[in-house]
């Protein structure tokens, strides 16, 4: 059984003068138990969509969404207390210590020991020496790991990650990632990434989805999609979808 | 992980109860707001109705001294319970957070339970310390009042909890533009809640909203059990209008919510 099955996923919005806006039109996949699916694709192809309807924060126009077999649409709590997320986007409380933003975060999704688990956490991702500190006095990168450590709190079986690593030095970047590969080679987890970072995306990603105006384009291994449009990295794949070049001859 | 626990909504309510008391254990100036405003109505209104006293006859200067004192603690039952949630989920929207909320598995219900339990803390440490004041500064003593202020309180802590249903559900709605709702909502239900004058007083076309409205019923009540009466079938009409509000606007806040999951307002909501 897939980790993650989608189906005719749409979302029709009504923009702020009213007209329909299509943002994700009938889109299908699924992502099989700890593999992890790379969703690329430019600004508006839906892929921020498509997470928050994943997540349950935004409700399908269409479609169906299961993961872990449950229904999003009638029984998405089973599904979230075993899943987690992570995006730069979305702050934590800023007044709150990182060692109290884990603990709220460990009660909500009912960890068990969760002072191990935070002391564990603080030890992979290196958040000792400001484990005391607000989140809103530390760096973007140790924002980052710190909402990564709120992602592995409940250790999902499900991570939906949207741009894990934006607006990061290389160094805090290749951080963030080796902390994912430990994780996912450690339990298995299943991991959809969102990203804009072709390197990463290479490095971590299984297979990609390839999206465009709120369409599937293409799917394929980093490798396979390499191949299909002769092109030595996927960032050249990416302009060749996104400018309509197609596929090599 | 928490399908099969008994206890795992009461862990999921004090996770979110627990980000608000560190929030306030990290912020003296919030802690002191709670208190600020009650004792400082508490003082205004006590001087008032001791000059009040000094002018008029012994006896009847007394109850209404004891009504005005009365009123305005009571009533600062209410204006702080519906603060207490209004204010507790405006700081999610003013923090960003409600996007990673909303997808941990805390269900809407248990939201609202955590914000209703910040609420009755948020009251306690408000309007206990204007109680104690009056006592001391004013010889009044809003316990004399008999075991029925109990349910003064209760009803009047029911009534802010759904005027904040109210106010998320606009917030909800309409963005953080809606967020001043959060502190004058409840005032604008002051001259109909008959807080500090009996009901009769108002005009008759105002009489009918007074009449909906728990707080005036809790009030004419107050104002009976100051000249030692109970009147059980004003808080019989206190205990249904309540029951009958929260239960609408219980349903207005999950259509709201249903509406802002929609919308995808659970990961944008801002002005």
């Amino acid at each position: 059984m897939p980790a993650i099955e989608v189906e005719a996923l749409t979302k029709r919005y009504a923009d702020k003068h009213g007209a329909d806006v299509l943002a994700v039109d009938a889109i299908g996949f699924s992502v099989a138990a700890g593999q992890t699916l790379g969703l690329l694709g430019g600004n508006g192809a839906g892929k921020t969509t498509t997470i928050a309807m994943l997540l349950g924060l935004l409700i399908p126009s269409a479609g169906s969404i299961r993961i872990l077999g449950h229904d999003m649409a009638t029984d998405r709590f089973a599904a979230l207390a075993r899943m987690n997320f992570s995006s730069p986007y979305i702050a934590l409380p800023s007044r709150l210590s990182v060692a109290e933003n884990l603990r709220v975060y460990g009660h909500l999704y009912g960890v068990r020991g969760l002072e191990r688990r935070i002391g564990a956490l603080a030890e992979t991702l290196d958040l000792g020496a400001f484990l005391h500190r607000p989140a809103g006095q530390l760096s973007a990168g140790q924002k980052t790991r710190v909402t990564l450590a709120k992602a592995l709190i409940n250790r999902p079986d499900v991570l939906l990650l949207d741009e894990p690593t934006a607006s990061l030095d290389p160094d805090t970047g290749d951080t963030v990632r080796s902390a994912l590969e430990a994780y996912r080679a450690e339990t298995g987890c299943t991991v959809l990434l969102a990203s804009h970072n072709m390197a990463e995306v290479e490095r971590l990603c299984d297979d990609v989805l390839m999206l465009k105006q709120g369409r599937v384009v293409d799917r394929g291994s980093p490798a396979a999609l390499l191949g299909k449009y002769g092109r030595e990295d996927l960032e050249q794949v990416f302009l060749d979808i996104a400018r309509n070049r197609g596929v090599a001859a | 992980m928490s399908g099969t626990d008994p206890f795992a909504s009461g862990r999921r309510i004090w996770g979110l109860m627990y980000r608000h008391l560190a929030l306030y254990r990290r912020s003296w100036p919030r802690v002191l707001e709670l208190i600020y405003w009650p004792v400082l109505q508490m003082l205004i209104w006590g001087f008032t109705t001791s000059f009040i006293a000094r002018q008029g006859q012994a006896g009847s200067a007394l109850v209404v001294a004891g009504a005005l004192l009365g009123g305005v603690l009571l009533w600062e039952v209410a204006l702080r319970s519906q603060m207490g949630v209004a204010i507790s989920f405006l700081e999610e929207l003013w923090s960003r957070n409600l996007g990673h909320l909303f997808v941990s598995p805390i269900r809407p219900w248990e939201m609202v339970a955590a914000l209703l339990a910040i609420s009755v803390l948020r009251m306690l440490t408000g309007v206990l310390p204007a109680i104690l004041l009056a006592f001391v500064l004013y010889a009044f003593n809003l316990f004399g009042l008999g075991p029925v202020v109990v349910l003064f309180f209760a009803n009047l802590m029911v009534m802010g909890w759904w005027v904040a249903l109210g106010v998320v559900s606009l917030i909800l709605r309409h963005g953080a533009g809606a967020e001043a709702m959060a502190w004058s909502v409840l005032f604008g239900l002051t001259p109909f809640s008959a807080v500090f004058y009996p009901v009769s007083v108002l005009p008759a076309a105002m009489r009918p909203v007074a009449f909906v409205l728990p707080s005036s019923h809790v009030f004419e009540g107050m104002r009976a059990a100051l000249a030692g009466r109970v009147l059980w079938g004003e808080l019989g009409w206190a205990a249904g209008f309540n029951l009958f509000w929260l239960l609408v606007l219980a349903l207005v806040f999950a259509a709201q919510f249903r509406q802002a999951r929609m919308r995808g307002a659970l990961l944008n909501i801002g002005e």
